[in-house]
């Protein structure tokens, strides 16, 4: 009706897509999307840090392990809007229901990958770096740490594309970034406002596993050469079993 | 503590349990959903799994789906059906995103299990002149059935808990009790509501480990079977990175 366009705007009319939304709901979409980075980064971030030391306990004692995922196994089966309920009278309605309850599904697929990872490193490799005299926590740091990356990383990206889509979620305490674009979008009937906060979600996943996965090729750049070295070698061992 | 003794005196509270809005229809409907398009995702899911890991075909459409399902916030997807012509079509929002997020899970694990299935028996059972629907019956899906298994508690995981945020779209379900609670700022109703959810979500997976166990076509033998082929060290390694439950609740 503004701006001067030929028969009764996209807004009125109510369709999937349109234009004139993204360009007068610019600021609230900005809005709603740093919010929904800022939950998705704590989130991990506080998963990773909290994975990591159970993740060695586990490798530690072998009596942790069961426990350990077991309980978080069992975190990750509560359905989420149970789990942010039950979350909201411990820290009241506010975005630190979210984050916990993000950072709790995120520990199953990370303590697990990071186990995984620390476990497949060679026991020939430790004792070489034992017997260089490393010390337990050098061995840790520079030695295993960097061979369980690929793991890791493989890992943080699952629970990172999982918590992004989970974030939506917390619209039900109203911090929930793009979700609660996606809630007040049911609630209006418009059309618009739900499909652009959906496809800014999954472009948000999206580009935050690719971030991760380029971050993985920069810190493990031996990984490439070893996979080209691997099917160099499963080429070599096929043409030998046909000729044998 | 507050909130839990509010939750134990809505639960004990005869009149929450009865009725249309009560706990026995609400935990009806969650549970006749959850079965329903459990049951329907299998049908879709099972064959075109077991067929694409017969004939070795199709594994990056496999893998992809479930990374694709992660991303798609399954809240996004309910509310977009519902706001769609087939919005007021009842139920059918509900069972088409439910459905749609458990077939994943089923699809890449089951298709995995097959192609994962030690291809020396596969190759010697060919030897001893099996057809193809023997391999099949008798070798790939008792080889691959652990992670067929895996597969199928993941998408129930997923079910349960998609089922429940079917409330936040205007559906039925438990997910109702939280969401109305929360409508009527009451808290005690959002705790039992969740707890209900919480402790049905344990119940379901439970009942699934069990029947994996008593359903196992290899029960006994798996274990004898498994640490064999480790001492032969042949496939240590093979499964190097755990790629954790298939999908996100």
């Amino acid at each position: 009706m503004s701006g001067g366009a030929a028969g009764p705007s996209c807004l009125q009319t109510n369709d999937w897509i349109c234009g004139e939304y993204l360009r007068t709901r610019s600021q609230e979409l900005v809005d709603a999307t740093v919010q929904h980075i800022g939950i998705t980064a704590v989130s991990v971030a506080l998963g990773v840090l909290i994975a990591f030391p159970l993740a060695l306990a586990a490798r530690r004692w072998r009596g942790a392990a069961g426990p350990v995922l077991g309980l978080t196994t069992v975190l990750y089966t509560v359905p989420s809007l149970a789990m942010f309920a039950l979350l909201t009278p411990v820290f009241g309605v506010s975005a630190a229901v979210v984050v916990t309850g993000l950072v709790l599904y995120s520990l199953t697929i990370l303590v697990r990958n990071i186990l995984a990872g620390l476990q497949a490193v060679p026991a020939e490799v430790r004792e070489a770096a034992r017997g260089m005299g490393y010390g337990s926590a050098r061995l840790l740091f520079e030695v295993e740490l960097p061979l369980a990356l690929p793991a890791l990383v493989a890992g943080l990206r699952i629970a990172t594309v999982s918590t992004v889509a989970m974030t939506t979620i917390g619209s039900v305490v109203g911090y929930g970034g793009l979700g609660n674009l996606i809630a007040s979008g049911m609630e209006g009937f418009f059309k618009a406002e739900v499909l652009t906060a959906s496809v800014l979600c999954v472009l948000l996943a999206l580009l935050a596993d690719l971030l991760l996965m380029g971050l993985q090729r920069l810190l493990t750049p031996w990984t490439r050469a070893q996979a080209r070295a691997k099917a160099g070698a499963r080429r070599g061992g096929r043409v030998a079993k046909v000729a044998g | 503590m507050d909130a839990i003794a509010g939750a134990w005196q809505w639960l004990t509270t005869a009149a929450n349990w009865a009725g249309e809005k009560g706990v026995w229809h609400r935990l009806a409907e969650h549970l006749w959903l959850s079965a329903l398009c459990l049951a329907l995702s299998c049908l879709i899911a099972l064959p075109v799994a077991l067929f694409l890991g017969h004939i070795g075909k199709g594994g990056a459409l496999a893998v992809n789906l479930s990374n694709v399902g992660r991303a798609v916030p399954t809240f996004a997807v309910l509310v977009l059906l519902t706001l769609s012509p087939l919005g007021t079509q009842g139920d059918w929002p509900t069972i088409i995103a439910l459905v749609l997020f458990a077939v994943p899970p089923l699809l890449t694990n089951a298709y995995l299990g097959m192609r994962e299935a030690d291809r020396d028996v596969v190759e010697a059972a060919r030897g001893m002149g099996m057809s193809g629907p023997q391999l099949l019956l008798r070798v790939e899906i008792p080889l691959a059935y652990p992670l067929i298994m895996t597969g199928l508690r993941s998408a129930t995981v997923q079910v349960v808990a998609t089922a429940t945020l079917a409330a936040l779209a205007g559906g039925g379900g438990l997910g109702r009790i939280i969401t109305a609670g929360f409508g009527n700022y009451d808290t005690a109703q959002v705790v039992a509501g969740a707890l209900l959810v919480a402790v049905l979500a344990l119940a379901v997976e439970g009942v699934l480990v069990l029947a994996e166990r008593l359903l196992d076509p290899m029960r006994g033998r798996r274990r004898a079977a498994r640490t064999g082929s480790r001492t032969r060290g042949e496939r240590s390694g093979a499964t190097g990175v755990l790629p954790g439950p298939a999908a996100g609740p």
